[in-house]
């Protein structure tokens, strides 16, 4: 043992990331993020940096005269989870309107910060469609702060609207 | 050499498992881990003679007293400094920073001098500057870097001037692993009159330091990147500077007579330090400094320069595949921080992977953001060792990066 025991050729059981890493729309849309063309005339510009990480999320969205969401631009930089998270949610808000997206961005993210569940509520799973997949971040905590980055943006987005 | 297998069996966290895996730590750059020796001065404090210092003329107080002040003289030889009054206890390397921009800075800096720093400080070391800079009507100016990531001397020497009153240095960059040639850069400070501040946050770990060789005339570094306790961090000063300093903190401890209306300061060390100081923790960083020093810097920063090569070599399969290290690639100019960019990971997947192979690495920019950002990349991963690593340890994380690499190409 000692210096031995880390010799050898490494068998790596990666199971519990393949949870994370190897889910099928996660993995889609980090490789083909949705709606990643920059919007130039937005109504609504939303951004976020995580001075910590660095990783940066970018939002831009028209509404129409009802206030809803008529069309999402998203772009971002930083790891595979923010990615892929800003992708599933550009899709979601998309023909919301905006009192609906401030209800979405609190309830998912009190179901993101809730540590007694590593499931979403099970009735709203329904109503998110492909986001539910993003639960499977619960299992890695550290790592929750990469959807919420998205939804900081909204959020300060948002704000600005009167 | 030293031997690292028995090395490690002083310190109980290095037999845990991570996610079913062996621990392989590699994030000393941000903290290291404790040797029994540290813990158990710490049980034994607490267990059998807590108490206040300075003060009581109980038995503790004397015992406790006894053994805080002979940490201080045990710093004091550590960087061979010619007095222990010369050591003052902080929290950490960055409020030693901070009250040196305060105390010596606010009562020496005017407006139109210069300080200089280096293009890859610590935020620790740039940001209290900054803030005296603005304070002061003084300029900060910026010594740059070179393709390699080492310091650019003729800048350094183009930018030095009469006008330049403090140069603030870090010695072994946290982000990129470069060590710089402060003994020659103090040479130039005092050539025009210049202060020179030596941050030894990722020096003073790793390697001898004699503040009287180096004729720095401030040297601050932190205990728990040492193997000592968080909260304990030291500021050496040269005696003739801090004799005319004026305490940034007031209150107990630090007086000698009070009245209503005013008081006077304690002699030095104890003016600087008021109030209870952090007793537990400096006497267990006085315990760190004894088994560093039983181990001896010369063979701790001997077996690092070999672990590094072998590192340096070990990366060139990484860099192969496309993999891009940061810092200098010869072994003498850098000490075992391996900060690396991999373009089709994100650093946080990296890491994350990483860590359910049981390997801490660190993420980001390193509190170092306009090196980072100067490096064109987002965040960086950054492994960094210390004595206890071993060699298999290396071939662990280079394998694991390999895997890492592999696990999201092959993803689908």
């Amino acid at each position: 043992m000692g210096l031995l025991k880390h010799c050898g050729i490494l068998k790596m059981d990666l199971k519990r990331v393949d949870d994370l890493y190897r889910d099928k729309v996660i993995l889609d849309h980090c490789r083909n993020p949705r709606n990643a063309d920059y919007l130039d005339n937005s109504d609504i510009h939303c951004d976020a940096i995580n001075l910590f990480c660095g990783d940066e999320v970018h939002i831009q969205i028209n509404v129409d005269d009802f206030r809803k969401i008529t069309n999402v631009g998203y772009q971002s930089e930083g790891c595979a989870i923010n990615q892929a998270a800003g992708s599933l949610i550009s899709e979601y808000i998309k023909d919301l309107d905006l009192s609906q997206v401030r209800n979405f961005i609190s309830e998912f993210s009190k179901m993101l910060e809730d540590k007694s569940a590593l499931d979403f509520d099970e009735e709203l799973m329904p109503k998110l469609g492909d986001l539910t997949v993003l639960h499977r971040v619960k299992e890695f905590p550290i790592r929750i702060k990469c959807v919420l980055l998205s939804m900081t943006a909204l959020e300060t987005g948002l704000d600005k609207v009167k | 050499m030293l031997n690292v297998e028995n090395i490690r069996k002083d310190f109980p966290i290095l037999a845990r498992e991570i996610h079913g895996k062996p621990l392989v730590y590699m994030d000393n750059a941000a903290t290291t881990q404790k040797p029994i020796q540290v813990i158990d001065s710490l049980v034994d404090y607490y267990s059998n003679y807590n108490s206040n210092v300075h003060r009581g003329v109980h038995l503790l107080s004397m015992e406790a007293t006894e053994q805080f002040e002979l940490a201080r003289e045990k710093i004091a030889n550590f960087i061979n400094s010619k007095n222990p009054e010369s050591i003052i206890w902080t929290r950490n390397s960055s409020e030693s920073l901070n009250l040196v921009a305060y105390m010596w800075g606010r009562a020496n800096i005017k407006s139109g001098d210069e300080i200089l720093v280096t293009a890859m400080e610590h935020h620790s070391n740039l940001i209290p500057w900054q803030e005296l800079a603005k304070e002061k009507g003084a300029f900060l100016k910026i010594i740059p870097i070179d393709k390699n990531g080492c310091l650019d001397l003729l800048a350094y020497r183009e930018l030095i001037t009469p006008k330049t009153k403090l140069v603030s240095v870090v010695h072994v960059s946290n982000a990129i692993g470069t060590i710089n040639p402060v003994k020659e850069m103090i040479q130039i400070a005092h050539q025009v009159g210049a202060k020179f501040l030596l941050d030894g946050a990722q020096s003073a770990p790793h390697m001898p330091i004699d503040v009287q060789e180096l004729d720095c005339d401030f040297l601050v570094f932190s205990g728990h990147k040492m193997m000592g306790p968080t909260g304990i961090g030291v500021l050496f000063v040269k005696k003739d500077i801090l004799d005319h300093l004026d305490p940034l903190y007031t209150g107990g401890e630090m007086v000698l007579e009070v009245t209503y209306e005013t008081a006077t300061w304690a002699p030095i060390p104890m003016k600087f330090e008021a109030g209870t100081p952090n007793i537990a923790d400096a006497i267990a960083l006085g315990a760190a400094v004894d088994y560093l020093s039983q181990i001896g810097m010369d063979e701790i920063h001997e077996y690092e320069k070999l672990i590094t090569a072998y590192t340096l070599d070990k990366f060139s399969v990484l860099e192969e595949k496309g993999i891009i290290l940061f810092g200098p690639h010869d072994p003498l100019l850098r000490g075992a921080i391996f900060s690396f960019y991999t373009p089709d990971v994100h650093p946080h997947d990296l890491g994350t992977i990483m860590d359910h192979m049981g390997i801490a690495l660190r993420t980001g920019h390193h509190c170092a953001m306009p090196l980072v950002k100067s490096l064109g990349v987002p965040a960086t991963a950054r492994a960094s060792l210390y004595v206890y690593n071993t060699f298999s340890e290396v071939d662990t994380f280079i394998d694991g990066t390999i895997e890492a690499l592999r696990y999201f190409k092959n993803g689908s």
